[in-house]
């Protein structure tokens, strides 16, 4: 076995998910495709947001390969690293309105 | 504009079309599969021409500018220049082949030649549609260029631009400092003497090329983000918008290796390989001709001294338009930029 979790040389061979269950990497694969393409949004807006994204669900292998598309398709380094602050502005008030919660629960248990 | 010196006169190892074809065909640490292969799988091996329209012209090397991705090395330090003989050979061969209906002229800046002008007006008299690569900024660098549009526009030339992008960071990385500037002012001057603009038919036409290791988005998609931001900010029309991905040659090779991308940017060529961009690249319908009257395939091959495999017809001099026409392309890995997705040539993809 390999003695490390991520390598960036499985980012290409995603497609061999395939081999244990073909037919519903094929679904997969196609319904990614057809996100992606130029619809309500363009396929350049759908870049930034999988780059946003892919920094919330921290998957390196998506920042690599949306840090490509999204600088590919023409969003400047400025433009990119707003949306990271974007997903991390989510992730901190995600875990910040929690707190809400926490001081419900406080409160309930208090005197 | 800052200064930079081209690959030739640094002594660089890659200015050599040997060590640059050394690294195409074993790479650096692992091999690509062979593109002449990837032909043969298509029925495309030997590649041959359809009828030859397009006559391309390289008249000199030396260029104002030091673009980074250039794969002729062009600039200021270049003395390659082609003479008026040689361009008197090239009018000969028009003149005897009617068939070649397009000169596409290119360099360097091709109107620092000197017999540039010249050159242009007698293809004209041949009647023969001219397009000009012109960088942009050499309008504004001297005063003596300052009437290029009107001269492009008195015979009717067709100007192709590189414009790397609507934004000045990713256009000066690419061409220099105050490249992006100058060019948005040489537009204008383009757009003044009614280039680009509707109903005056003359065509200008920008190109895109990605201003790193990676392969050019949607034309289409980028045409319309073009037109729209050019105007909105600065004004500016024009026609066609043509994306061209960089090929591993030269400065631009050069590039890939010092910044650890060619095995990277090659696997990704070669993933993209399209077999109908294979149908259409450029090489089947063009024969370029360099600043010595050498005859090549295309202007990729000129650069890599790849010349024609037509034993009887490699210069003007000798020029042979059934054995041309006959002839076997010559093709090794750095083709497989034209082959990438939508494909590439110097009118843009290839695919639609």
């Amino acid at each position: 076995m390999a003695n490390h979790y991520y390598d960036a040389a499985d980012l290409q061979k995603f497609t061999a998910i395939g081999e244990y269950q073909q037919e519903l990497a094929d679904k997969f694969f196609g319904w990614y495709g057809e996100v992606f393409k130029d619809s309500a949004l363009t396929a350049k807006e759908k870049s930034l947001i999988a780059l946003a994204v892919s920094h919330a669900v921290q998957c390196p292998y998506c920042i690599d390969a949306y840090s490509a598309d999204a600088f590919e398709k023409g969003w400047s380094e400025t433009q990119m690293m707003e949306a990271v602050h974007v997903a991390a502005a989510i992730k901190g008030g995600a875990a910040l309105v929690h707190g809400v919660q926490m001081m419900n629960k406080t409160k309930a248990i208090s005197m | 504009m800052k200064c930079m010196k081209s690959l030739k006169a640094l002594h660089h190892q890659l200015a050599s079309s040997t060590a640059q074809i050394a690294v195409l065909e074993n790479g650096t640490d692992h091999t690509l599969p062979l593109f002449s292969d990837k032909l043969r799988a298509e029925e495309l091996y030997p590649l041959r021409p359809s009828e030859i329209t397009i006559f391309q012209v390289n008249v000199g090397k030396m260029c104002n500018q030091v673009c980074k991705h250039c794969h002729v090395d062009a600039g200021p330090d270049r003395k390659e220049i082609m003479t008026r003989e040689t361009m008197q050979l090239c009018l000969d061969v028009l003149a005897a082949n009617p068939s070649l209906q397009t000169v596409d002229l290119t360099g360097g800046a091709p109107e620092l030649n000197p017999d540039f002008r010249w050159f242009v007006e007698n293809i004209r008299q041949l009647g023969r549609h001219v397009i000009v690569r012109c960088n942009l900024t050499i309008i504004l660098s001297n005063k003596r260029f300052f009437d290029l549009p009107q001269f492009f526009r008195e015979h009717r030339i067709e100007v192709v631009s590189s414009l790397p992008y609507f934004t000045q960071d990713r256009t000066d990385r690419q061409r220099g400092d105050g490249v992006f500037d100058a060019s948005i002012r040489a537009l204008q001057l383009l757009n003044e003497a009614g280039y680009g603009m509707p109903d005056t038919g003359l065509q200008l036409n920008l190109v895109y090329n990605p201003a790193g290791a990676f392969l050019p988005p949607a034309q289409e998609t980028l045409e319309k983000e073009y037109k729209t931001e050019l105007l909105k900010r600065f004004g500016i029309s024009f026609n066609q918008l043509y994306a061209i991905t960089n090929m591993p040659i030269s400065r631009y090779l050069d590039y890939l290796v010092v910044s650890g991308n060619y095995e990277q940017y090659m696997d990704k060529l070669v993933r993209a390989f399209n077999p109908a961009a294979a149908h259409s690249v450029m090489c089947r319908n063009t024969i370029s001709v360099g600043w010595d009257g050498q005859l090549y395939d295309c202007d990729f091959n000129q650069m890599l001294d790849l010349e024609v495999a037509c034993e009887n017809s490699r210069h003007l001099s000798t020029w042979n338009m059934a054995a041309l026409q006959h002839r076997e392309i010559v093709v090794n890995q750095h083709c497989y930029g034209c082959t990438a997705g939508a494909g590439s040539s110097c009118g843009g993809t290839v695919t639609k």
